[in-house]
């Protein structure tokens, strides 16, 4: 599914104009990156949470060419997967 | 917007400040909007927002563990997990 697909459903779902879901996906979507972007973490229950890992400098190598590289320290965010969400996933099997 | 933790309430808030919906009503949205996420990837499929990033339903295999407390061997079922991998862009908005 992409953006405009859930755009699409959320606009049928709740009987509200593409226009419109459209502009609350974007905002969502542009909210919590601004969020990460200075350095905040999100939280949203029942779905799953965002924090923003630190990782130090380390040598790592070009898998391409096997040559040794530093990688320079960097910022990643990373995404959890809140507990009912993923109990709720594994018994979809 | 406050400082600190991003909830389902700073979302609606903003929302609220953008899109002129009532408070309430945004509250609604913000579920509605994760309630469309979840069933997608409940329904085993992934979600890509350009720019932003994809959510992935990956298949686990199963495996040996240990538990850590006792030390005895379990295998681990195989299982689902929803893993998120960022886009290039956010990736460089956050090291910015």
């Amino acid at each position: 599914m992409n953006k405009s697909e859930l755009i699409e459903s959320l606009s049928e779902k709740i009987n509200i104009s593409h226009r419109e879901a459209a502009a609350i996906t974007n905002t969502i979507i542009d909210s919590m990156a601004k969020a990460l972007t200075r350095g905040e973490n999100i939280e949203i229950r029942g779905f799953g949470s965002f924090v923003i890992k630190d990782y130090n400098s380390y040598e790592g190598r070009n898998p391409k060419s096997g040559k040794k590289i530093k990688v320079k320290p960097k910022k990643l965010p990373f995404f959890k997967v809140g507990k009912d969400l993923r109990e709720r996933v594994n018994k979809g099997k | 917007m406050s400082k600190g933790n991003l909830t389902r309430k700073e979302i609606a808030e903003a929302i609220n400040n953008q899109l002129g919906y009532a408070q309430n009503t945004c509250t609604a949205l913000v579920d509605s909007f994760l309630d469309g996420m979840k069933s997608s990837l409940l329904d085993n499929d992934s979600i890509k927002f350009v720019h932003f990033g994809t959510f992935l339903v990956r298949d686990k295999n199963s495996r040996r563990g240990r538990n850590p407390r006792t030390g005895e061997t379990i295998t681990i079922k195989p299982r689902q997990m929803i893993t998120f991998r960022p886009s290039k862009k956010l990736r460089d908005l956050v090291n910015k």
